[in-house]
This record gives structure tokens, C-alpha cells and sequence, in this order.
């Protein structure tokens, strides 16, 4: 009722005839003053539930509340791959190339092992089928057991070198042809690039890994990893998300091994 | 009125005016002419070589002073003949985020707030690729699981972006060998294209984005990894800092299994491009006619 100099006027000739419907409203508003209070108490006291209330965590996955940076995992990103030897570019495509049809890398022998001749030099063959004891015994065969063993693919008189299943020898350093002989789509696409891995240059000369770069060739069904942590859902993004996972990072122990 | 305005504040409209505009007039003819070309930039396609050349040279020297080190922001063209596809070997991937953690690394996403360009979802083998139900978050102690498969998601690459078609200012577009990219310095951050991307794959800078110094990637390129302010959208690039000088992009080097491939469209003889004619592809969301350059297939 009390209104700007200029409606007073207007709002006051208005109000004179209807004096008892103002009582009556006044009345009831009295009595819904409480009953708003209790509202707004209980509206106020839902908010600040909802706002207080730890975030829901969906069943699966992880909490994911820590923030983790590739410094966390030295062992994974610590080491810059090695472009030596590659061309960028595409000078290399056209006759650079045709000297090493496949560059790869060196076949990962455990150390001390090859040359084989070093030790097979003085051991007479046995070509007889079966289960090694003593040196070797770590080689457990995963891979066609039941209708291959060593001598399918090692040769028999010269260790230094493989055999392809015409007899012809192979070395070492060009397996892909012997793996080829079973694993024909394979081979094509790890030839085209599509099956495997390549660095370098996407313009220029590439590094093509052998098969046993990532296949061990007695067992060659990958090994599985662990993963890095998942990113962190948005309701922890605000919460100091980082500074939690520099305080705890030991929970993972990534290995750079790889799928071997 | 005007009168009594005037005695109140003791200073008229027209007075004020004059006054901001002699200061701010002051203020930039008193500055270095870097803050100056900052202030008065043009748009990043409009400038000649020249004032290319000295807007990465301003902003070398205020990376090199903020960081400690020597950084190079490179601003290098598309080169010609070259379209930049890529593809995505769902059944060897076995989703353990070597791929997002080289990203960060790379492409010097901030560390705190964290922000990721790829996503990696864990989707049920029953299911099917189902967006609905798929799961970033998951954490078991070794991948693959036998009932899951992975299905990483990052920036497109589309050939009809729609991010590019919604931005008021023209702060991002797509470049001659099909990347889109972003002008960290004219977004304005009003995040439209990230309502208009269908894959999630942009990510705004919601806090000042921290990287330690000694984390950062001094191997820059100005539409792609040089540090973004706050409150600006960034997404993949492809690494346009890598691949512009012919290498691979660091997730495609860093995937453990070779999911990853990366190559020139245009180039019959690309891994891309085998991959496009032998195997059967697809893109995600095809219905919605964005044309990505990014395919993922099954290789076995």
C-alpha cells in the first residue's frame, strides 16, 4: 500500500469499494505465510542435499577422480622413438627404397643366444620329436603344438637360419617369409602396412617391425596389458583432480613391455 | 536534466567518453608494438606471409619467456596433392590408452584441468557399437577383456564439418589437406561447434590449462599444439605439427598393437588408401552425412 505519489491516487479509488475483499485476502495470506515458511525451509534444505551430496559413481567403471599425465608413466612415454636411418619426404619412395625391400629391426633374441652355432657346433642333431629338457626348457610351444615343433621351422644342420617348408633357408632377419607361408592375409597386409606397426614417415621410408617384434613366435597370442587410468569424470574435474594423483601415483606399474 | 546529471557526477557522457578513448589511445601508442599487433590482429588466413612470419616469432618469444625454453611455433601450409585420412583397426585394438596419455604428451593438453582428445569406450561385444551404453571409465587390471571390445574416439576430421559451419566468428575451418583446425586466439569461446560436433570430440578449456614446463612439447605448430589460453575450444589435429612434416601422428606411433594407420588419401599407394579399396569400412553416425576422414574397419 504504499505506492509511488502516482499511483497512489488510482490504487486508493480503486480499493474503497472492495475493503472487505482486502480483509479476507490479508486473512488467508496470514495463514499462508507458515505453510510458505515450511517451503522454502524444505526447498532450501533439498538444495543443500543436492549440493552436498557426494557425486554418484555409475556401477561400472572406475571412480576416475585422479587426474594422471603421461609424466606418470616414464617407462611408457619415456623414451623418443629413434627416426635414424629414415628419410622424410618422398625422395625415399622411388629408388632409395629397393635396397632393403622391408626395413626392420634386429629380431629380439634373449641376450647371449645367437649366433646358435656357438653351442650347436659341437651337438650332434637329433631330428627325433621331443619335449626339451635342460637348455631350451623355457620354450613353451603355443602355436600349432599338437602338429609342429622346432625343427618345422628352425633348421636342422645350421641353427643360424630358419627353414621354410620347401627346405629353403631363411634368415633370421627375414622370418616374414617363413611366418608368410601359414599366415598368408596376414603377410599381405603387413606388406600393404595395414597389419602391424609402422614409424617413420608417412611420406617417406617407414620402419616395419618382424612378426616376432610383437608375436612371440613359440606362443604368439598377444599378452594382455595393463591399462593407463581413465580420464576423470567431470563432476572431480574441479576438485584438485591432479594434485590427488601426484599424492598416490603408485597405483599403476606400467611397463613399457608391451604386447609380447 | 543534462545539467543536474553533470553536477551529480561531475563528469558528462561526452567528457567520459573522450577521456576512455584518449587512455586507450594513450595506452596502445605507448605499448610495444607486439602488444599492438595482439590487440589489433587480423584473422590468421588474411595475413600475408609476412605478418604470418611475425606473429610466430611474438608468440615463440612469449612461449619461450613463459616456459623457460626454447619452443618453435611453426605456421607450415598444407602442402599440395594431400588429403589426410586415417583409420582405426577395431579388432586389434585392445583399449589401453597408450594412445590418449602420447596425445597429452604431444599435443600439450592441459594437465590440470585435465583434458583428453580421445576418448576410448568400452562397448559389450553383444551390443554392438551402442554409444548409449558404452563405458570410458573402465578400469580392470588387464585389457582386452574377453566380453568387450574398445572403440577409441577422437575428432573426426569430417569433410562437412558442422563444428566450422556454426562458429559466429570463423575461428575454425578446414585447412587444404582436410584438417580442421582452431585459432586459439579468435575463438571466442561460445562453444557452439562443440554443440554441434555428433562425436563429443571438442573440449573447451574450462580453467587456466596447466602443463609443467618441463612436460611441454617445444615442437609447436600455431593451428594445433601451442599452449591454449582459457576459454577457448581445442580438439585433435592429426598432430598437425607432426604430419605436415611427414610423420606419423603420436598416437599412431605409440599404439602397441598397430590399430593406428595414418597416410595421404590421394596417394593410391598409401596404407590409407589400401585400406579404403581391401577392407570394409565404416565411419561413425554415416546418417548424419558428416563424411569423416577417419574409418574404422575390422583387419582380420
Amino acid at each position: 500500500m504504499s505506492g509511488s505519489p502516482p499511483d497512489g491516487p488510482t490504487r486508493g479509488h480503486s480499493n474503497t469499494p472492495r475493503d472487505s475483499d482486502e480483509e479476507f485476502s490479508i486473512a488467508r495470506s496470514n495463514a499462508l505465510i507458515p505453510l510458505l515458511m515450511m517451503f522454502a525451509v524444505m526447498v532450501l534444505s533439498i538444495l543443500v542435499v543436492i549440493v552436498r551430496a557426494k557425486p554418484v559413481i555409475p556401477p561400472e567403471g572406475a571412480v576416475a577422480d585422479k587426474a594422471f599425465s603421461p609424466a606418470d608413466f616414464p617407462l611408457v612415454f619415456g623414451t623418443s622413438e629413434a627416426l635414424a636411418g629414415l628419410d622424410g619426404a618422398a625422395l625415399s619412395r622411388g629408388a632409395g627404397a629397393s635396397s632393403v625391400l622391408f626395413p626392420v629391426p634386429a629380431p629380439p633374441f634373449s641376450e647371449g643366444i645367437f649366433p646358435c652355432m656357438q653351442c650347436h657346433e659341437s651337438i650332434p642333431p637329433n631330428p627325433e620329436r621331443r619335449p626339451l629338457e635342460g637348455m631350451h626348457s623355457d620354450i613353451v610351444l603355443h602355436h600349432d603344438e599338437e602338429h609342429r615343433w622346432c625343427l618345422d621351422c628352425h633348421d636342422t644342420n645350421n641353427r643360424d637360419q630358419l627353414r621354410l617348408a620347401s627346405g629353403a633357408p631363411v634368415p633370421f632377419t627375414e622370418s616374414y617369409r617363413l611366418c608368410g607361408q601359414c599366415h598368408g592375409t596376414q603377410y599381405r597386409d603387413w606388406r600393404n602396412g595395414i597389419h602391424g606397426k609402422r614409424t617413420g614417415y608417412w611420406d617417406g621410408s617407414k620402419r616395419y617391425l618382424l612378426c616376432v617384434n610383437c608375436h612371440n613366435p613359440h606362443s604368439p597370442r598377444f599378452a594382455s596389458l595393463q591399462p593407463l587410468p581413465p580420464p576423470v569424470r567431470p563432476q572431480f574435474l574441479r576438485s584438485g583432480s591432479r594434485r590427488m594423483a601426484e599424492a598416490a601415483p603408485a597405483g599403476k606399474e606400467n611397463d613399457d613391455a608391451g604386447p609380447r | 536534466m543534462p545539467d543536474r546529471a553533470d553536477d551529480a557526477a561531475g563528469l558528462s557522457r561526452r567528457n567520459f567518453l573522450t577521456a576512455i578513448g584518449v587512455a586507450a589511445a594513450g595506452y596502445l601508442a605507448g605499448c610495444t608494438p607486439e602488444v599492438r599487433e595482439a590487440f589489433f590482429q587480423k584473422h590468421f588466413r588474411e595475413l600475408s606471409p609476412k605478418e604470418v612470419e611475425a606473429r610466430m616469432a611474438r608468440l615463440r618469444a612469449d612461449y619461450s619467456q613463459r616456459f623457460g625454453q626454447d619452443v618453435n611455433v611453426s605456421a607450415l601450409p598444407a602442402q599440395a596433392g594431400v588429403l589426410f585420412g586415417y583409420a582405426l583397426d577395431l579388432s586389434r585394438c585392445i583399449g589401453c590408452r597408450r594412445c590418449v596419455y602420447a596425445c597429452v604428451k604431444e599435443n600439450n593438453q592441459s594437465r590440470d584441468p585435465q583434458i583428453q582428445w580421445i576418448r576410448v569406450l568400452e562397448m559389450e561385444k553383444d551390443k554392438g557399437i551402442d554409444f548409449e551404453e558404452a563405458n570410458p571409465y573402465y578400469d580392470p587390471e588387464t585389457v582386452p577383456d574377453a566380453d568387450h571390445f574398445y572403440l577409441p574416439v577422437a575428432c573426426q576430421q569430417c569433410r562437412t564439418p558442422q563444428c566450422t559451419k556454426v562458429c559466429p566468428v570463423g575461428a575454425t575451418w578446414q585447412e587444404p589437406d582436410g584438417i580442421v583446425v582452431i585459432d586459439y586466439d579468435w575463438c571466442i569461446g561460445c562453444r557452439c561447434c562443440m554443440a554441434a560436433c555428433p562425436y563429443g570430440a571438442r573440449h573447451f578449456n574450462w580453467g587456466e590449462p596447466h602443463i609443467p614446463a618441463a612436460e611441454l612439447n617445444p615442437n609447436m605448430h600455431y593451428l594445433g599444439n601451442r599452449p591454449r589460453p582459457r576459454g577457448v575450444v581445442e580438439k585433435c589435429t592429426f598432430c598437425v605439427q607432426r604430419v605436415r612434416n611427414g610423420r606419423y601422428p603420436a598416437c599412431v606411433e605409440i599404439c602397441p598393437v598397430g590399430a593406428r594407420k595414418f597416410g595421404n588419401l590421394l596417394d593410391r599407394e598409401s596404407e590409407i588408401s589400401r585400406i579404403l579399396r581391401d577392407k570394409r569400412v565404416f565411419v561413425l553416425k554415416a546418417e548424419l552425412k558428416t563424411e569423416p576422414k577417419f574409418y574404422y574397419f575390422y583387419g582380420l
